[in-house]
């Protein structure tokens, strides 16, 4: 045994080192506990039937969001429309297809950059093909193509995991029971991927519903009390009304904003605990 | 097989290759999109003016510096919050905490990552901006560091993930190794698990970063938007102006085609191409440190 002092300290210093990971990691933590609660706590009264069942009046001082709801529920599902079958689809081209070259490694650093470009820039391309160039003008389904884009490498890289993870002798035994690729990749593959692949769509449409400056020039309208009646519509969205309430209306009543603020933190918390319930679930029931 | 099956399964293989080549297509298309619409700047702004200290659009002044400026303090203070915290807690989720404890804090983290950026800036404005302004006694709480401290937090998800994943990935044989020479588990985490996983940590902080370059609503929301050139410390006390910010507070009142809206695009190629360079840096630290680790292991 070494000198007992020595070990001694040794071990106080990993009691205090072990004691300020836990603080800091407290500092990390604590506030989001405090963030959720509050804004569950201040926006909870603002929160009524005629809250979510009206359009906004008075200049957006009373009334209610149901625009903005129905807006960001739009965009969030042409979002996915347009977003999934070509997310899932390269991911099957990755993990199912793709040679070791060249050109699959182009397709991961193209990949990785169009998961780092900005927020905004990509509201700058929306505008500029889509609303500009396509004439789709400001509407829900400009602003759907631009989130869809954005949302992509999210989607592609989950999926791909989740099919990555699937074991290769899944793949060996369909194809010696004499199925094609596709038919191994469709009724094989997927089927046990599809949990993975679910997760993964779900958190990338968290992002699209929460995100404000892709939609910023692309789909969103300041105040529209209509609801829109075409994907060629302008829109109101919970993230852009959020940002309007919050900072160009004055004398915006905080009750509003605060009940704004919590509906739209319900919608992306539900889609956050949903996706973590299918992970779990199917993690529990997985047999390989 | 019939040849219908065939075809049919020939032309689902054709699909499934397209969208996989798709990203490469996106990034192009992108790119081409911000260079159309932001060259035309470079032409019709005089060189000077463009590199002058001054962004006053209605007076003829583009000057990106005091921008290019403000994104890089609001990105330092953001940096010196989010990276120390953002790793420790990696460390502490991989390394010390325990299984139930892990199974807490990590969609905590997670939540943090989907809160939407606007809600942040909300409460900047309503909380966060306050209380600095009353602790620090400023002039306006709307400053730099408050953007700096939400910044940070906003890096934090990204670092603690990608940082987990690396500080996971090192092989438990390495830990055993350093344990039986008799090193504690605190030693063992700085001298060998944390050395062994660092080009993983260096990507988390890189990607980190990439993050809070490109954050816009709660920048804009909570940095007062003066475009006023930083000069050392002070400069992130004051109001300041990100990139982004200006993107997204200007471009919704410009017309199309006039030297403003071609001076934001440029704006939006200059972020464009300073996110792809970090973010393929972050790459190449990952490749690079996946090749060594191969190479040790042949």
């Amino acid at each position: 045994m070494a000198a007992p002092a020595l070990s001694r300290r040794r071990y106080a210093v990993q009691r205090a080192g072990f004691a300020g990971l836990l603080a800091a990691t407290l500092v990390t933590v604590v506030p989001i506990v405090l963030i959720v609660a509050l804004i569950l706590w201040q926006g909870a009264p603002a929160i009524s039937p005629e809250f979510l069942t009206q359009p906004p009046r008075q200049g957006m001082r009373e009334g209610g969001i149901l625009p903005a709801i129905l807006g960001t529920l739009w965009l969030t599902l042409g979002t996915g429309i347009l977003a999934v079958p070509f997310g899932v689809a390269a991911a099957i081209y990755l993990a199912e297809y793709a040679p070791e070259s060249r050109w699959t490694r182009t397709i991961r650093v193209a990949i990785i950059s169009l998961a780092g470009i900005p927020s905004v820039v990509y509201g700058l391309f929306g505008l500029g093909l889509f609303v500009l160039f396509l004439r789709f003008g400001t509407s829900i389904l400009a602003g759907s193509f631009t989130l869809a884009i954005m949302t992509l490498p999210v989607i592609i890289s989950t999926a791909e995991e989740a099919l990555r993870s699937v074991p290769h002798s899944f793949r060996v035994v369909s194809i010696s029971l004499g199925g094609t690729q596709w038919q191994t990749i469709s009724r094989v593959v997927l089927p046990e991927a599809l949990p993975g692949i679910l997760t993964g769509v779900i958190l990338g449409l968290e992002r699209a519903a929460g995100e404000t400056a892709p939609i910023l020039f692309t789909a969103a309208a300041f105040f529209l009390p209509r609801l829109p009646t075409s994907p060629l519509d302008a829109t109101m969205a919970l993230p852009y009304h959020l940002f309007v309430i919050s900072t160009q209306v004055p004398g915006m009543p905080l009750r509003l904003q605060y009940g704004t603020a919590a509906v739209l933190l319900v919608f992306v918390l539900g889609m956050n605990v949903l996706a973590t319930l299918v992970r779990s679930r199917a993690r529990a029931r997985r047999q390989w | 097989m019939t040849r219908g099956a065939t075809l049919t399964e020939a032309v689902i293989t054709r699909l499934i290759q397209v969208s996989g080549f798709s990203a490469i297509l996106f990034v192009l298309l992108i790119f081409a999109f911000l260079l159309r619409e932001g060259s035309p700047a470079l032409v019709e702004i005089p060189l000077p003016s463009l590199l002058g200290l001054r962004w006053y659009p209605i007076e003829d002044h583009f000057g990106i510096l005091p921008l290019l400026g403000g994104s890089l303090v609001v990105t330092l203070g953001a940096t010196l919050v989010g990276v120390p915290l953002g790793i420790t807690t990696a460390l502490y989720i991989a390394e010390v905490s325990p299984r139930w404890l892990r199974e807490i804090l990590k969609p905590m983290v997670e939540v943090l990552a989907g809160l939407p950026s606007v809600m942040l800036g909300f409460l900047g404005i309503i909380v966060l901006a306050p209380a600095v302004r009353r602790l620090l006694d400023l002039p306006t709480g709307l400053s730099a560091f408050t953007g700096a401290l939400l910044l940070g937090g906003i890096a934090i998800p990204t670092i603690v993930s990608v940082a987990e994943d690396a500080l996971d990935a090192v092989p438990r044989t390495y830990r055993e190794a350093a344990m039986a020479l008799g090193a504690t588990r605190w030693q063992t985490i700085w001298r060998v698990t944390l050395p062994a996983a660092r080009s993983g940590v260096l990507t988390a902080v890189m990607l980190g970063i990439a993050r809070v370059i490109g954050e816009t609503m709660t920048v804009m929301m909570v940095t007062g938007n003066a475009p006023v050139m930083p000069t050392g410390m002070g400069s992130l006390f004051r109001p300041a102006r990100t990139m982004t910010a200006t993107i997204a507070a200007e471009m919704g009142e410009v017309a199309k085609g006039s030297v403003h809206y071609h001076a934001l695009f440029l704006i939006g190629v200059t972020l464009f191409l300073i996110s792809l360079v970090v973010n393929l840096i972050a790459a190449a630290v990952v490749f690079r440190g996946r090749t060594r680790a191969e190479r040790v292991l042949a």
